[in-house]
Protein backbone atom coordinates (compact mmCIF):
# COMPACT_ATOMS: atom_id res chain seq x y z
CA UNK A 1 0.00 0.00 0.00
CA UNK A 2 1.10 3.53 -0.67
CA UNK A 3 2.13 6.53 1.33
CA UNK A 4 -0.27 8.73 3.27
CA UNK A 5 -0.15 12.47 2.68
CA UNK A 6 -1.40 15.73 4.09
CA UNK A 7 -3.05 17.81 1.35
CA UNK A 8 -4.41 20.73 3.35
CA UNK A 9 -3.83 22.50 6.65
CA UNK A 10 -5.58 25.40 8.33
CA UNK A 11 -6.20 27.16 11.58
CA UNK A 12 -7.96 30.17 13.00
CA UNK A 13 -6.01 32.88 14.72
CA UNK A 14 -5.68 31.82 18.38
CA UNK A 15 -7.54 34.45 20.39
CA UNK A 16 -8.96 35.26 23.79
CA UNK A 17 -12.73 35.27 23.57
CA UNK A 18 -13.68 34.00 20.10
CA UNK A 19 -16.86 35.91 19.17
CA UNK A 20 -18.90 32.93 18.01
CA UNK A 21 -20.14 29.44 18.80
CA UNK A 22 -18.02 26.28 18.60
CA UNK A 23 -19.52 25.22 15.24
CA UNK A 24 -18.57 28.63 13.85
CA UNK A 25 -15.09 28.29 15.34
CA UNK A 26 -14.71 24.90 13.63
CA UNK A 27 -15.94 26.40 10.34
CA UNK A 28 -13.18 29.03 10.31
CA UNK A 29 -10.36 26.48 10.68
CA UNK A 30 -12.00 24.08 8.21
CA UNK A 31 -12.46 26.83 5.59
CA UNK A 32 -8.77 27.76 5.91
CA UNK A 33 -7.70 24.15 5.23
CA UNK A 34 -10.21 23.67 2.40
CA UNK A 35 -8.84 26.80 0.73
CA UNK A 36 -5.36 25.37 1.13
CA UNK A 37 -6.30 21.95 -0.29
CA UNK A 38 -8.57 23.31 -3.05
CA UNK A 39 -11.04 20.46 -2.67
CA UNK A 40 -14.77 20.35 -1.93
CA UNK A 41 -16.70 18.69 0.90
CA UNK A 42 -17.83 15.85 -1.40
CA UNK A 43 -14.16 14.82 -1.75
CA UNK A 44 -14.01 14.09 1.99
CA UNK A 45 -14.94 10.57 3.08
CA UNK A 46 -15.04 11.03 6.87
CA UNK A 47 -14.40 13.58 9.61
CA UNK A 48 -12.78 13.24 13.04
CA UNK A 49 -13.59 15.96 15.56
CA UNK A 50 -11.10 16.44 18.40
CA UNK A 51 -11.13 18.42 21.65
CA UNK A 52 -10.82 18.02 25.39
CA UNK A 53 -14.37 17.54 26.74
CA UNK A 54 -16.24 19.52 29.41
CA UNK A 55 -15.51 23.02 28.11
CA UNK A 56 -18.72 23.10 26.08
CA UNK A 57 -22.42 22.69 26.72
CA UNK A 58 -22.68 20.74 23.45
CA UNK A 59 -22.44 17.00 23.89
CA UNK A 60 -21.10 15.00 20.92
CA UNK A 61 -19.97 17.92 18.75
CA UNK A 62 -19.03 15.68 15.78
CA UNK A 63 -22.54 15.40 14.36
CA UNK A 64 -23.20 19.10 14.85
CA UNK A 65 -20.00 20.11 13.07
CA UNK A 66 -20.45 17.60 10.22
CA UNK A 67 -23.83 19.13 9.41
CA UNK A 68 -22.55 22.71 9.73
CA UNK A 69 -19.53 22.02 7.49
CA UNK A 70 -21.48 20.12 4.83
CA UNK A 71 -19.82 16.80 5.70
CA UNK A 72 -23.02 14.75 6.07
CA UNK A 73 -23.92 11.99 5.35
CA UNK A 74 -20.29 10.83 5.62
CA UNK A 75 -19.26 9.20 8.92
CA UNK A 76 -18.03 11.44 11.71
CA UNK A 77 -16.91 10.83 15.27
CA UNK A 78 -15.39 12.54 18.29
CA UNK A 79 -11.93 11.69 19.61
CA UNK A 80 -10.09 12.94 22.67
CA UNK A 81 -6.73 12.51 24.35
CA UNK A 82 -6.67 15.87 26.18
CA UNK A 83 -4.10 18.28 24.69
CA UNK A 84 -2.92 15.70 22.14
CA UNK A 85 -6.41 15.06 20.74
CA UNK A 86 -5.82 16.33 17.21
CA UNK A 87 -2.47 14.50 16.81
CA UNK A 88 -4.31 11.36 17.86
CA UNK A 89 -6.94 12.35 15.28
CA UNK A 90 -4.30 12.48 12.53
CA UNK A 91 -2.92 9.11 13.68
CA UNK A 92 -6.44 7.67 13.43
CA UNK A 93 -7.00 9.29 10.03
CA UNK A 94 -3.75 7.69 8.84
CA UNK A 95 -5.06 4.27 9.90
CA UNK A 96 -8.44 4.80 8.23
CA UNK A 97 -6.79 5.77 4.95
CA UNK A 98 -3.99 3.20 5.12
CA UNK A 99 -6.57 0.46 5.67
CA UNK A 100 -8.31 1.43 2.45
CA UNK A 101 -11.56 2.17 4.25
CA UNK A 102 -11.41 5.86 3.22
CA UNK A 103 -9.37 7.94 0.77
CA UNK A 104 -9.65 11.39 2.35
CA UNK A 105 -10.25 12.10 6.05
CA UNK A 106 -10.45 15.55 7.66
CA UNK A 107 -9.28 16.07 11.25
CA UNK A 108 -10.69 19.12 13.03
CA UNK A 109 -9.41 20.15 16.46
CA UNK A 110 -11.06 22.89 18.46
CA UNK A 111 -11.35 24.43 21.91
CA UNK A 112 -13.31 27.37 23.19
CA UNK A 113 -11.78 27.89 26.63
CA UNK A 114 -13.14 31.39 27.18
CA UNK A 115 -16.64 30.20 28.09
CA UNK A 116 -15.38 29.52 31.62
CA UNK A 117 -13.12 31.39 34.05
CA UNK A 118 -9.39 30.73 34.31
CA UNK A 119 -9.84 29.06 37.74
CA UNK A 120 -12.62 26.85 36.35
CA UNK A 121 -10.39 26.02 33.41
CA UNK A 122 -7.58 25.02 35.79
CA UNK A 123 -10.03 22.80 37.62
CA UNK A 124 -11.14 21.14 34.34
CA UNK A 125 -7.54 20.57 33.30
CA UNK A 126 -6.64 19.34 36.77
CA UNK A 127 -9.33 16.71 36.36
CA UNK A 128 -7.37 15.40 33.37
CA UNK A 129 -5.19 13.88 36.10
CA UNK A 130 -6.30 11.27 38.69
CA UNK A 131 -9.58 12.62 40.08
CA UNK A 132 -9.92 9.94 42.73
CA UNK A 133 -6.51 10.31 44.34
CA UNK A 134 -4.80 13.53 43.25
CA UNK A 135 -7.39 16.17 42.33
CA UNK A 136 -8.74 16.17 45.94
CA UNK A 137 -5.39 17.71 46.97
CA UNK A 138 -6.03 20.72 44.71
CA UNK A 139 -3.82 19.91 41.74
CA UNK A 140 -3.45 21.89 38.55
CA UNK A 141 -1.38 21.58 35.40
CA UNK A 142 1.28 24.20 36.26
CA UNK A 143 1.93 22.49 39.62
CA UNK A 144 2.35 19.07 38.04
CA UNK A 145 4.79 20.40 35.44
CA UNK A 146 6.48 22.35 38.26
CA UNK A 147 7.12 19.02 39.99
CA UNK A 148 8.91 17.87 36.83
CA UNK A 149 10.79 21.19 36.68
CA UNK A 150 12.04 20.68 40.24
CA UNK A 151 12.91 17.08 39.43
CA UNK A 152 14.96 18.25 36.43
CA UNK A 153 16.65 21.03 38.42
CA UNK A 154 17.60 18.69 41.26
CA UNK A 155 18.99 16.03 38.93
CA UNK A 156 20.75 18.20 36.36
CA UNK A 157 21.24 21.65 37.87
CA UNK A 158 18.86 23.31 35.43
CA UNK A 159 17.85 26.80 36.60
CA UNK A 160 14.79 29.06 36.33
CA UNK A 161 16.97 31.31 34.14
CA UNK A 162 17.44 28.46 31.64
CA UNK A 163 13.67 28.12 31.45
CA UNK A 164 13.22 31.87 30.97
CA UNK A 165 15.38 31.66 27.82
CA UNK A 166 12.82 29.31 26.30
CA UNK A 167 10.05 31.85 26.89
CA UNK A 168 12.18 34.59 25.32
CA UNK A 169 12.60 32.44 22.20
CA UNK A 170 8.86 31.70 22.02
CA UNK A 171 8.04 35.41 22.19
CA UNK A 172 10.59 36.15 19.46
CA UNK A 173 8.46 34.15 17.03
CA UNK A 174 5.06 34.87 18.57
CA UNK A 175 5.61 38.48 17.55
CA UNK A 176 5.87 37.56 13.87
CA UNK A 177 3.09 34.93 13.82
CA UNK A 178 -0.17 36.60 12.91
CA UNK A 179 -2.08 33.59 14.29
CA UNK A 180 -0.54 33.93 17.78
CA UNK A 181 -2.54 35.11 20.80
CA UNK A 182 0.52 36.60 22.53
CA UNK A 183 2.29 38.99 20.14
CA UNK A 184 4.34 40.97 22.66
CA UNK A 185 8.11 40.66 23.14
CA UNK A 186 9.47 39.04 26.31
CA UNK A 187 13.03 39.72 27.45
CA UNK A 188 15.16 37.90 29.97
CA UNK A 189 15.27 40.83 32.43
CA UNK A 190 11.48 40.67 32.95
CA UNK A 191 11.93 37.44 34.92
CA UNK A 192 14.10 39.15 37.55
CA UNK A 193 11.91 42.28 37.79
CA UNK A 194 9.49 41.79 40.71
CA UNK A 195 7.19 44.42 39.19
CA UNK A 196 6.89 42.53 35.92
CA UNK A 197 4.03 40.04 35.54
CA UNK A 198 6.38 37.47 33.95
CA UNK A 199 8.23 37.01 37.27
CA UNK A 200 5.11 36.34 39.35
CA UNK A 201 5.02 32.96 41.11
CA UNK A 202 2.43 30.41 39.92
CA UNK A 203 3.59 27.04 41.23
CA UNK A 204 7.20 26.92 42.36
CA UNK A 205 9.60 26.82 40.59
CA UNK A 206 7.43 27.93 37.63
CA UNK A 207 6.52 31.58 37.12
CA UNK A 208 3.88 33.33 35.01
CA UNK A 209 6.33 33.58 32.12
CA UNK A 210 6.85 29.81 32.15
CA UNK A 211 3.19 29.12 31.37
CA UNK A 212 1.39 29.05 28.03
CA UNK A 213 -1.55 31.24 27.15
CA UNK A 214 -5.10 29.86 27.15
CA UNK A 215 -6.83 30.61 23.88
CA UNK A 216 -9.79 29.80 21.67
CA UNK A 217 -9.09 28.32 18.28
CA UNK A 218 -9.55 25.56 15.78
CA UNK A 219 -7.22 23.69 13.43
CA UNK A 220 -7.75 21.40 10.48
CA UNK A 221 -5.58 18.77 8.78
CA UNK A 222 -6.71 16.92 5.63
CA UNK A 223 -5.20 13.44 5.24
CA UNK A 224 -5.30 11.54 1.92
CA UNK A 225 -4.10 8.37 0.20
CA UNK A 226 -1.05 8.62 -2.05
CA UNK A 227 -3.18 8.51 -5.20
CA UNK A 228 -5.59 11.21 -4.01
CA UNK A 229 -2.77 13.31 -2.56
CA UNK A 230 -0.94 13.31 -5.90
CA UNK A 231 -4.08 14.15 -7.86
CA UNK A 232 -5.29 16.93 -5.50
CA UNK A 233 -2.03 18.50 -4.38
CA UNK A 234 1.09 19.90 -6.03
CA UNK A 235 3.04 19.74 -2.76
CA UNK A 236 1.72 16.95 -0.58
CA UNK A 237 3.58 16.42 2.69
CA UNK A 238 3.98 12.76 3.65
CA UNK A 239 3.40 11.19 7.04
CA UNK A 240 6.65 9.23 7.47
CA UNK A 241 6.40 8.16 11.09
CA UNK A 242 3.89 7.92 13.91
CA UNK A 243 4.48 7.15 17.57
CA UNK A 244 2.10 7.07 20.49
CA UNK A 245 2.33 6.02 24.15
CA UNK A 246 0.61 6.27 27.52
CA UNK A 247 1.61 5.92 31.16
CA UNK A 248 0.20 5.93 34.72
CA UNK A 249 -2.25 8.79 35.22
CA UNK A 250 -1.09 9.34 38.80
CA UNK A 251 2.38 10.58 39.66
CA UNK A 252 2.72 7.78 42.22
CA UNK A 253 2.66 5.28 39.35
CA UNK A 254 5.67 6.79 37.58
CA UNK A 255 9.43 6.43 37.91
CA UNK A 256 10.85 9.35 35.89
CA UNK A 257 10.50 12.95 37.12
CA UNK A 258 12.97 14.72 34.83
CA UNK A 259 11.38 13.76 31.53
CA UNK A 260 8.28 12.22 29.96
CA UNK A 261 8.41 8.51 29.16
CA UNK A 262 5.55 8.87 26.67
CA UNK A 263 7.63 11.32 24.63
CA UNK A 264 10.68 9.04 24.66
CA UNK A 265 8.60 6.06 23.57
CA UNK A 266 6.51 7.88 20.96
CA UNK A 267 9.67 9.47 19.57
CA UNK A 268 11.47 6.14 19.24
CA UNK A 269 8.47 4.59 17.48
CA UNK A 270 8.13 7.49 15.05
CA UNK A 271 11.87 7.56 14.23
CA UNK A 272 11.87 3.80 13.63
CA UNK A 273 8.82 3.92 11.36
CA UNK A 274 10.32 6.83 9.39
CA UNK A 275 13.75 5.17 9.28
CA UNK A 276 15.44 8.28 10.67
CA UNK A 277 17.13 9.45 13.86
CA UNK A 278 16.94 12.68 15.82
CA UNK A 279 19.79 14.26 13.87
CA UNK A 280 17.78 13.99 10.64
CA UNK A 281 15.07 16.35 11.91
CA UNK A 282 15.34 19.79 10.30
CA UNK A 283 12.53 21.58 12.15
CA UNK A 284 10.34 20.62 15.11
CA UNK A 285 7.21 21.65 16.95
CA UNK A 286 7.19 20.50 20.56
CA UNK A 287 4.51 20.70 23.23
CA UNK A 288 5.71 23.69 25.28
CA UNK A 289 2.66 24.08 27.52
CA UNK A 290 5.31 25.15 30.04
CA UNK A 291 8.95 26.09 29.44
CA UNK A 292 10.13 22.96 31.25
CA UNK A 293 8.07 20.86 28.83
CA UNK A 294 10.09 22.18 25.87
CA UNK A 295 13.37 21.57 27.70
CA UNK A 296 12.35 17.98 28.48
CA UNK A 297 11.24 17.51 24.86
CA UNK A 298 14.76 18.40 23.61
CA UNK A 299 16.08 15.52 25.70
CA UNK A 300 13.23 13.03 25.29
CA UNK A 301 13.37 13.35 21.49
CA UNK A 302 17.16 13.00 21.38
CA UNK A 303 17.99 16.56 20.26
CA UNK A 304 20.12 16.73 23.41
CA UNK A 305 21.39 14.16 25.92
CA UNK A 306 19.49 13.95 29.24
CA UNK A 307 20.41 17.01 31.31
CA UNK A 308 21.93 18.87 28.37
CA UNK A 309 18.76 20.46 26.98
CA UNK A 310 19.69 23.75 28.60
CA UNK A 311 22.82 23.96 26.44
CA UNK A 312 20.65 23.95 23.30
CA UNK A 313 18.68 27.00 24.38
CA UNK A 314 21.73 28.79 25.85
CA UNK A 315 23.50 28.33 22.51
CA UNK A 316 20.38 29.44 20.59
CA UNK A 317 20.51 26.13 18.70
CA UNK A 318 16.70 25.92 18.74
CA UNK A 319 16.27 29.34 17.13
CA UNK A 320 15.43 29.55 13.42
CA UNK A 321 19.08 29.78 12.41
CA UNK A 322 20.24 27.09 14.85
CA UNK A 323 21.05 23.41 14.34
CA UNK A 324 17.56 22.23 15.34
CA UNK A 325 14.89 24.98 15.14
CA UNK A 326 12.05 24.33 17.62
CA UNK A 327 8.71 26.14 17.90
CA UNK A 328 9.63 28.93 15.53
CA UNK A 329 5.92 29.81 15.33
CA UNK A 330 5.85 30.94 18.99
CA UNK A 331 4.86 27.55 20.38
CA UNK A 332 2.09 27.05 22.88
CA UNK A 333 3.78 29.68 25.06
CA UNK A 334 3.12 32.57 22.66
CA UNK A 335 0.96 31.19 19.84
CA UNK A 336 -1.45 29.88 22.50
CA UNK A 337 -2.86 26.53 23.56
CA UNK A 338 -6.50 25.86 22.62
CA UNK A 339 -6.20 22.28 23.82
CA UNK A 340 -7.98 20.25 21.15
CA UNK A 341 -6.70 22.49 18.33
CA UNK A 342 -3.04 22.44 19.36
CA UNK A 343 -1.78 19.26 17.65
CA UNK A 344 -3.36 20.22 14.33
CA UNK A 345 -1.84 23.68 14.57
CA UNK A 346 1.61 22.18 15.25
CA UNK A 347 1.20 19.90 12.20
CA UNK A 348 0.10 22.90 10.11
CA UNK A 349 3.28 24.77 11.08
CA UNK A 350 5.50 21.85 10.02
CA UNK A 351 3.58 21.31 6.77
CA UNK A 352 4.04 25.00 5.87
CA UNK A 353 7.74 24.75 6.77
CA UNK A 354 8.23 21.70 4.54
CA UNK A 355 6.39 23.43 1.67
CA UNK A 356 8.58 26.52 2.13
CA UNK A 357 5.52 28.65 2.91
CA UNK A 358 6.23 29.71 6.51
CA UNK A 359 7.01 33.35 5.61
CA UNK A 360 9.16 35.19 8.15
CA UNK A 361 9.28 32.02 10.28
CA UNK A 362 10.69 29.89 7.43
CA UNK A 363 13.61 27.65 8.32
CA UNK A 364 16.15 27.16 5.52
CA UNK A 365 15.08 24.32 3.20
CA UNK A 366 13.85 21.68 5.70
CA UNK A 367 13.19 18.15 4.41
CA UNK A 368 12.05 16.40 7.58
CA UNK A 369 9.91 17.89 10.34
CA UNK A 370 8.65 16.55 13.66
CA UNK A 371 5.63 17.23 15.86
CA UNK A 372 5.65 16.32 19.58
CA UNK A 373 2.20 16.69 21.18
CA UNK A 374 1.52 15.70 24.80
CA UNK A 375 -1.84 15.08 26.49
CA UNK A 376 -2.27 15.80 30.19
CA UNK A 377 0.86 15.73 32.34
CA UNK A 378 2.75 13.33 30.11
CA UNK A 379 -0.23 10.97 30.20
CA UNK A 380 -0.46 10.66 26.42
CA UNK A 381 2.38 11.30 23.97
CA UNK A 382 2.14 11.54 20.19
CA UNK A 383 5.06 12.12 17.83
CA UNK A 384 4.52 12.61 14.10
CA UNK A 385 7.36 12.74 11.55
CA UNK A 386 6.58 14.50 8.27
CA UNK A 387 8.59 14.79 5.06
CA UNK A 388 8.43 16.29 1.58
CA UNK B 1 -45.73 4.70 53.22
CA UNK B 2 -43.10 6.77 51.44
CA UNK B 3 -40.40 5.73 49.08
CA UNK B 4 -37.77 3.23 50.07
CA UNK B 5 -34.43 5.01 50.34
CA UNK B 6 -31.61 3.01 48.81
CA UNK B 7 -28.56 2.92 51.08
CA UNK B 8 -25.62 4.47 49.28
CA UNK B 9 -22.10 3.91 50.55
CA UNK B 10 -20.54 7.24 49.63
CA UNK B 11 -17.90 7.43 52.33
CA UNK B 12 -15.18 8.40 49.85
CA UNK B 13 -16.68 11.88 49.44
CA UNK B 14 -14.85 12.78 52.69
CA UNK B 15 -11.43 12.42 51.04
CA UNK B 16 -9.70 15.68 50.17
CA UNK B 17 -10.67 19.34 50.26
CA UNK B 18 -13.04 18.60 47.40
CA UNK B 19 -13.74 14.97 46.50
CA UNK B 20 -14.65 14.13 42.93
CA UNK B 21 -15.46 10.50 43.76
CA UNK B 22 -18.04 9.31 46.28
CA UNK B 23 -18.70 5.68 45.45
CA UNK B 24 -15.79 3.28 45.10
CA UNK B 25 -15.07 -0.29 46.17
CA UNK B 26 -12.24 0.92 48.39
CA UNK B 27 -14.42 3.14 50.61
CA UNK B 28 -12.83 1.51 53.68
CA UNK B 29 -9.84 3.76 52.93
CA UNK B 30 -11.81 6.56 54.60
CA UNK B 31 -12.52 4.45 57.71
CA UNK B 32 -8.79 3.86 58.06
CA UNK B 33 -8.18 7.61 57.69
CA UNK B 34 -10.62 8.19 60.53
CA UNK B 35 -8.56 5.76 62.64
CA UNK B 36 -5.42 7.75 61.78
CA UNK B 37 -4.07 5.28 59.22
CA UNK B 38 -3.12 5.81 55.57
CA UNK B 39 -3.46 2.52 53.73
CA UNK B 40 -2.81 0.93 50.37
CA UNK B 41 -3.83 -2.47 49.04
CA UNK B 42 -1.85 -5.65 48.35
CA UNK B 43 -2.96 -8.42 46.00
CA UNK B 44 -3.37 -11.64 47.98
CA UNK B 45 -2.88 -13.74 44.85
CA UNK B 46 0.27 -12.29 43.29
CA UNK B 47 1.61 -10.10 46.09
CA UNK B 48 1.75 -6.79 44.18
CA UNK B 49 1.37 -3.71 46.41
CA UNK B 50 -0.62 -0.68 45.33
CA UNK B 51 -0.68 2.90 46.46
CA UNK B 52 -3.04 4.53 45.90
CA UNK B 53 -5.33 1.67 46.93
CA UNK B 54 -7.08 -0.36 44.23
CA UNK B 55 -9.90 -2.88 44.34
CA UNK B 56 -8.44 -4.83 41.44
CA UNK B 57 -4.98 -6.12 40.46
CA UNK B 58 -3.82 -5.45 36.89
CA UNK B 59 -1.06 -8.04 37.11
CA UNK B 60 -3.22 -11.10 37.75
CA UNK B 61 -6.75 -9.61 37.42
CA UNK B 62 -7.62 -10.75 40.94
CA UNK B 63 -9.90 -8.69 43.18
CA UNK B 64 -8.70 -10.49 46.27
CA UNK B 65 -6.99 -7.63 48.09
CA UNK B 66 -5.83 -6.84 51.60
CA UNK B 67 -5.00 -3.50 53.23
CA UNK B 68 -1.52 -2.50 54.36
CA UNK B 69 -0.53 0.60 56.29
CA UNK B 70 1.83 3.20 54.82
CA UNK B 71 4.46 3.24 57.56
CA UNK B 72 8.04 4.32 58.10
CA UNK B 73 9.55 7.10 56.02
CA UNK B 74 9.66 7.98 52.35
CA UNK B 75 12.10 10.18 50.43
CA UNK B 76 10.80 13.47 49.04
CA UNK B 77 11.10 13.14 45.23
CA UNK B 78 9.72 16.54 44.22
CA UNK B 79 7.16 19.17 45.21
CA UNK B 80 5.55 22.43 44.10
CA UNK B 81 4.08 25.26 46.15
CA UNK B 82 0.92 26.68 44.58
CA UNK B 83 0.13 30.40 44.56
CA UNK B 84 -3.14 29.86 42.68
CA UNK B 85 -5.69 27.13 43.23
CA UNK B 86 -8.43 25.51 41.21
CA UNK B 87 -12.08 26.30 42.06
CA UNK B 88 -12.93 25.02 45.55
CA UNK B 89 -9.34 25.03 46.91
CA UNK B 90 -8.70 28.77 47.31
CA UNK B 91 -9.10 28.72 51.11
CA UNK B 92 -6.21 26.25 51.41
CA UNK B 93 -3.65 28.56 49.72
CA UNK B 94 -0.73 28.54 49.83
CA UNK B 95 -0.13 24.80 49.85
CA UNK B 96 2.39 22.43 48.31
CA UNK B 97 1.77 19.14 46.52
CA UNK B 98 4.50 16.54 46.75
CA UNK B 99 5.57 12.97 46.09
CA UNK B 100 7.30 10.53 48.46
CA UNK B 101 9.18 7.39 47.46
CA UNK B 102 8.71 4.46 49.86
CA UNK B 103 10.64 2.01 47.68
CA UNK B 104 7.86 -0.46 46.86
CA UNK B 105 5.41 2.32 46.13
CA UNK B 106 5.08 6.11 46.02
CA UNK B 107 2.62 8.42 47.79
CA UNK B 108 1.24 11.63 46.29
CA UNK B 109 -0.09 14.22 48.74
CA UNK B 110 0.56 17.60 50.34
CA UNK B 111 3.41 18.88 52.48
CA UNK B 112 2.32 19.69 56.04
CA UNK B 113 1.15 23.33 56.04
CA UNK B 114 3.39 24.33 58.96
CA UNK B 115 6.62 23.40 57.14
CA UNK B 116 8.58 26.46 56.09
CA UNK B 117 10.27 26.59 52.69
CA UNK B 118 13.80 26.39 54.12
CA UNK B 119 12.96 23.17 55.99
CA UNK B 120 12.14 21.42 52.74
CA UNK B 121 14.71 19.73 50.53
CA UNK B 122 14.41 17.06 47.88
CA UNK B 123 15.71 13.74 49.20
CA UNK B 124 14.69 14.38 52.83
CA UNK B 125 12.94 11.61 54.76
CA UNK B 126 9.28 12.27 55.55
CA UNK B 127 6.30 10.50 57.09
CA UNK B 128 2.71 10.39 55.86
CA UNK B 129 0.13 11.45 58.46
CA UNK B 130 -3.64 11.87 58.44
CA UNK B 131 -4.80 15.49 58.41
CA UNK B 132 -8.18 17.02 59.34
CA UNK B 133 -9.12 19.88 57.02
CA UNK B 134 -10.95 22.98 58.31
CA UNK B 135 -14.01 22.17 56.19
CA UNK B 136 -14.49 18.80 57.95
CA UNK B 137 -12.88 16.81 55.14
CA UNK B 138 -9.78 14.63 55.55
CA UNK B 139 -6.57 14.07 53.63
CA UNK B 140 -2.99 13.20 54.48
CA UNK B 141 0.17 15.32 54.59
CA UNK B 142 3.92 14.78 54.73
CA UNK B 143 5.90 15.77 57.82
CA UNK B 144 9.61 15.84 58.55
CA UNK B 145 10.68 12.42 59.82
ZN1 LIG C 1 -2.42 -9.77 41.54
Amino acid sequence: MGKIGIIGVGQTPFVRGYPGSIRELAFDGFKDAMGDAQISAKDIDASIICSAPEYDKQRSPAGVFAEYLGLTPQPTFYLESLCSSSSMGVRTAYALVKSGLHDVVVVIGFQKMSEISSAESQERMGRGADIQWESPFGTMMPAYYAMYARGHMEKYGTTPDDLALIRVKAATYGQINEKAVYRKPVNFEMFSDPDNAMSGPVASPLRVGDCCANADGSSCVIVASEEKAKSFSKKPVWILGLGSASTAVNMAGRDLFSGLTVAQQAGEQAYKMAGISAKDVDVAEVHDCFTIAELMAYENLGFAKPGEGKELIKGKETYKEGSIPVNVDGGLLSKGHPIGATGGSQIRTIVLQLRGEAGDMQVKDPEIGLVHNIGGVGLYGNVTVLGR
Amino acid sequence: MGKKIREVDDRFKKFGTVSFTSITKINDFVDYLEKGQVVGTKCKDCGLSFFPARADCYQCLSSNMEWFEVSGTGKLITYSKLEYAPVGFGDDLPYAIALLDYGDYKVFGRLAPDLSEDEISVGMEMTTVVNQLPNGQMNYVFQKA
